[in-house]
């Protein structure tokens, strides 16, 4: 893409609602997917002949599997609640960027083919044909929606935008309109493992140099295992984790808890991607897909419990549909939820008084979280609603002597995405990302004056890997955004030595 | 038997038959139409019988519009509870004896007609006002405000202006439902406020009025929240496991 030539937003005290600005961001539209990118995940390469009559096809079929999609067409009043809820409106002022009118593209041309009022009266209620003009501003605006569904929780009908933008990516896949960023991404899961295309050895060499790297600088040996057949846990965690700054520093920490719970546990390199992007894109079957190397990984390595990293949207497929795509679980330890999230983990092992944790190494910041999206409004942690939001914070606490929230309609159901969720963490759409964040970047403004914030934590690879670029926009540092698990790790003091490490774990592998 | 009188019986067994076929219809389609995905909006309850609380304070409070947009929630809740209560009050042509409670209701309802009226009011002139409402809106949202505001003004007309021949009225309207006409009184107010009616009832199951059975039927809201303790699979998923 072209060098960015957009306006920045300029930070408010708060975030007022914009007035519509018709057209503002429809020129933003993310790279096409070629031939050789569609064909890994079963789409056409190019788009097809009969396009019109497929998509309308592909639509009833999807409304006739998804009750969601055939009752949130059918029962919008358009009341408006949700027209201001939209971080991607807020930061844009495009109108199709409000949830209803997002909804509205796909809604009128479901009335058109569907409905008996759209059939005759297509002018009264807003029915339209499905043209050309029609499709690309489906690939423009449903590739403007982060799935983050804010909007869900203000509609008093929950009807969520999230799951009208994922049926449209789906029926644009299916008539060879798809969108490189992710179906690139899902074929380099299919063939190397993870999103990034590491493959194992790479992962291996940098797993080593992590060992190395935390001896150093602790004196003692934390082993960060793959592919280790016998242990207790299986890790499933981003693959930005093994690469990425603050991630990597995250999943030091995990590793530094594992080895303070003296519990044996292992990375795979054919489950070396906690996050499902066959969900940005509607599509069970890819998404289930890529669920099932969980379950083979799992099953391959003998393991007894699964735990994931921190991952906002790779936390809701875990949460809320692993057991639907890749159970049932029952080879698992049933005494334990699957799969589990780290911070259920870890939080579970502080509760217990298990970890020694020297909250002063953190002193050099003041610590604010950022509830990623998916993980608040898709999910859960602990036995209890709105664990989510308890669970993490509890952890940083735990690891901080100073800590604040952000506004609290900025936080918990009403968290902001980061604006760069759900398939649009692609350069090409930079201007869509940084405009998202703003409405982010006001609360952290809020709090870095207010209450002397140096840092904000976050439990979600996109949403550290958004942060750190968009961040500098905003006038501040890149490296304010942390990982929680990382402050974890800065705290923790490592009692244990490697030597006695198999103690618990009970398994047959020494230490090599 | 007068003409008219005939001509408002057949509409009004027309619009019941379709408003009730419609829904049904309707209600079949959203019922039978799988949800493969646990989708709620958390936090949500993870009980059955938190989930039947939540829909509960969502259908009678609008609890989630009250967490958007104060103004709607104002308007919106001043019409649809003005609508029950006016509702209530009109069982009262379709009951004989008229039941104690509606009888007490009576009053109240005379007035709740204004809350009702008012509250739509209210809802169209956002529609006029914020800009982003107006973007939203089709020319069938204005026009269904209209209705429902002209069905409210004719009523109240009647109440407090041009009276009509109540009694005769429910004869009327106990008549249809033994299959017994009886003749209806031709007053303007009363045939325009009626007409509208059976209007609204035709349109119901074609339009957003489905938005009134759509809320119990929505994933979001009527999942209770337990994906890690239960399996829940679709029909067609489960097929994918077989192949």
């Amino acid at each position: 893409m072209a060098s960015q030539e957009f306006d920045i937003p300029e930070l408010q005290d708060y975030v007022e609602i914009p007035p519509v600005t018709v057209g503002a961001t429809g020129h933003l539209k993310p790279y096409v997917a070629g031939a050789q990118f569609q064909a890994p995940l079963g789409f056409p390469g190019e788009l097809v002949e009969n396009w019109q009559e497929k998509a309308i096809d592909k639509m009833g079929e999807l409304l006739g599997k998804y009750r969601s999609l055939q009752v949130f067409l059918d029962s919008c009043v358009k009341c408006g609640a949700c027209t201001d809820k939209c971080h991607y409106y807020l930061g844009t002022k495009d109108p199709k960027n409000m949830p209803v009118a997002r909804q509205d593209l796909l809604r009128k041309v479901y009335r058109r083919y569907f409905t008996f009022a759209g059939k005759w009266f297509p002018k009264l209620v807003g029915a339209t044909d499905l043209t050309r003009e029609v499709l690309d501003d489906w690939y423009s605006y449903f590739h403007q929606c982060s799935q983050c569904r804010r909007c869900s929780v203000f509609c008093p009908y929950g009807i969520d935008t999230a799951e009208i933008s994922m049926a449209a990516r789906e029926i644009m896949d299916s008539i060879g309109y798809g969108q490189k960023y992710c179906n690139e991404i899902i074929g380099k899961v299919f063939k190397i493992g993870n999103n990034l295309g590491l493959p194992g050895n790479a992962i291996e060499n940098t797993l080593e140099g992590l060992e190395e790297d935390v001896y150093d600088a602790t004196g003692v040996k934390v082993k960060y295992p793959l592919d280790k057949p016998g242990c207790e846990i299986l890790l499933v965690t981003p693959s930005a984790d093994f690469f990425a700054e603050p991630h990597i520093d995250g999943l030091i920490g995990y590793g530094k808890v594992f080895h303070e719970a003296g519990v044996s546990w292992t990375l795979s390199s054919k489950a070396s991607e906690a996050a499902n992007f066959g969900m940005f894109i509607g599509s069970y079957e890819n998404m289930r897909k890529i669920s099932l190397r969980i379950r083979e990984a799992a099953l391959e390595l003998g393991v007894k419990r699964i735990v994931f990293g921190e991952c906002g949207h790779a936390w809701r497929v875990a949460y809320s549909f692993l057991n639907t795509l890749a159970g049932p679980w029952d080879f698992l330890d049933p005494r334990y939820p699957v799969p589990q999230h780290i911070c259920e983990f870890t939080y579970d092992l502080i509760k217990q008084g298990k970890l020694t944790l020297d909250k002063s190494k953190n002193d050099d910041m003041v610590v604010t979280y950022h509830d990623s999206c998916n993980v608040a409004r898709a999910s859960r942690m602990g036995d209890f609603p709105g664990g989510q939001f308890v669970i993490p914070r509890e952890v940083i606490k735990a690891a901080c002597n100073h800590y604040v929230d952000m506004p609290a309609d900025t936080i918990g159901e009403r968290t902001f995405c980061c604006g760069g969720g759900g398939g649009l963490l692609t350069d090409d759409l930079m201007e869509l990302r940084v405009k998202g964040a703003m409405p982010r970047m006001t609360a952290l403004k809020t709090v870095v004056e207010e209450r002397s914030v140096t840092h904000m934590a976050a439990i979600c690879a996109i949403c550290k890997a958004q942060f750190t670029k968009v961040l500098p926009y905003y006038g501040f540092e890149m490296d304010q955004i942390v990982s929680v698990h990382q402050l974890i790790s800065n705290a923790i003091v490592l009692t244990r030595r490697t030597d006695d490490e198999d103690e618990e774990g009970g398994d047959e592998e020494g230490d090599d | 038997m007068s003409f008219l009188t005939i001509a408002y019986a057949a509409l009004f067994y027309a619009a019941t038959a379709i408003m009730v076929a419609g829904l049904v219809y309707r209600v079949y389609l959203f019922a039978s139409s799988p949800a493969p995905l646990k989708i709620p909006t958390t936090p949500a309850p993870m009980s059955k019988a938190g989930v039947g609380l939540r829909l509960f304070r969502e259908v009678v409070f609008f609890e989630s519009l009250f967490k958007g947009n104060k103004w709607t929630w104002i308007f919106g809740y001043a019409f649809h509870f003005g609508l029950f209560l006016v509702l209530l009050r009109h069982l009262r042509y379709f009951i004989e004896p008229v039941p104690t409670p509606i009888v007490l209701i009576q009053p109240i309802g005379k007035y709740a007609a204004f809350a009702m009226i008012a509250g739509l009011a209210g809802l169209w002139a956002r529609r006029f006002l914020v800009d982003r409402v107006r973007y939203i809106s089709a020319p069938s949202d204005h026009l269904l405000l209209l209705l429902l505001i002209l069905i409210g003004v004719s009523g109240v007309a009647m109440s407090f202006v041009f009276h009509t021949d109540v009694v005769a009225v429910k004869a009327f309207f106990l008549g249809l439902m033994t299959f017994d006409l009886r003749p209806l009184p031709g007053d303007a107010a009363l045939l325009v406020h009626l007409f509208l009616v059976a209007v609204l009832m035709i349109i119901f199951p074609y339009s957003k009025l489905l938005h009134s059975v759509g809320v119990f039927f929505s994933p979001t809201r009527n999942q209770p929240d337990d994906p890690r303790e239960r399996r829940h699979i679709a029909a067609w998923a489960k097929k994918l496991e077989q192949s």
